[in-house]
């Protein structure tokens, strides 16, 4: 009986650790930044990108600071 | 006169925010400013406006460094939501939307928001000249004797 709970409180303590480890990883695919120039060309860089990181950053404080 | 100007482009960005934000369900808050970084309209109290005027030129400089061309508009998508810059012209806006938003729209939506700002006020038509009443003839009334 003991052993039982235990097995199931474990498999609660798992699934709650993989939704939310899941949640995380989407949560940070999303993040990029799209750039639209004049000639028509797009250039999407991903969030985790060196170059995409700083202005992702810089974003989010500007999205802090308009929701204050 | 350029403080005229500077007033009347002031009243037409307010103007077109208020429509844009009328129109556009999916933007939750957004600035109008100049290439200059000065604030022309927004919906935010304005010590904040002109913190996100700010920030929002100097991130759009910093991404139209990291390509070949002329960038004309970005979206910036985090996990908490997306910020949008585009540039019309001496005009950018910057808008917040909620997570996972129809770019398209809001580009479209912030595009023809910029284009209204910098509309010229167009002349006020002259009125045209009433046509003259025709002068009223009057029948003088008969007493039935003639």
């Amino acid at each position: 009986m003991g052993s039982r709970r235990l097995f199931a409180i474990g498999l609660a303590v798992g699934s709650l650790l993989g939704i939310g480890l899941y949640a995380r990883r989407g949560r940070g695919s999303n993040e990029r930044i799209d750039l639209y120039f004049a000639d028509g060309s797009l250039t999407s860089i991903d969030g985790e990108a060196s170059e995409a990181a700083r202005l992702v950053a810089q974003a989010r404080d500007i999205l802090r600071a308009a929701r204050q | 006169m350029v403080r005229e100007a500077s007033l009347s482009a002031m009243t037409d960005g307010k103007t077109a925010l208020a429509e844009l934000m009328e129109i556009s369900s999916q933007i939750e808050t957004a600035v109008l400013f100049g290439a200059d970084g000065e604030l022309v309209a927004s919906t935010l109290p304005d010590e904040r406006a002109t913190q996100v005027a700010t920030s929002a030129k100097a991130l759009f400089e910093e991404a139209g460094r990291a390509g070949m061309g002329e960038l004309t508009h970005l979206e910036a998508a985090t996990g908490d939501g997306s910020l949008f810059v585009v540039r019309e012209g001496d005009l950018l806006a910057a808008a917040s939307t909620g997570a996972e938003p129809t770019a398209g729209l809001i580009f479209y939506d912030l595009k023809a928001c910029l284009r209204k700002a910098a509309e010229k006020p167009k002349p006020k038509a002259r009125a045209k000249p009433k046509a003259r009443a025709k002068p009223k003839t009057t029948r003088p009334k008969s007493n039935g004797k003639s």
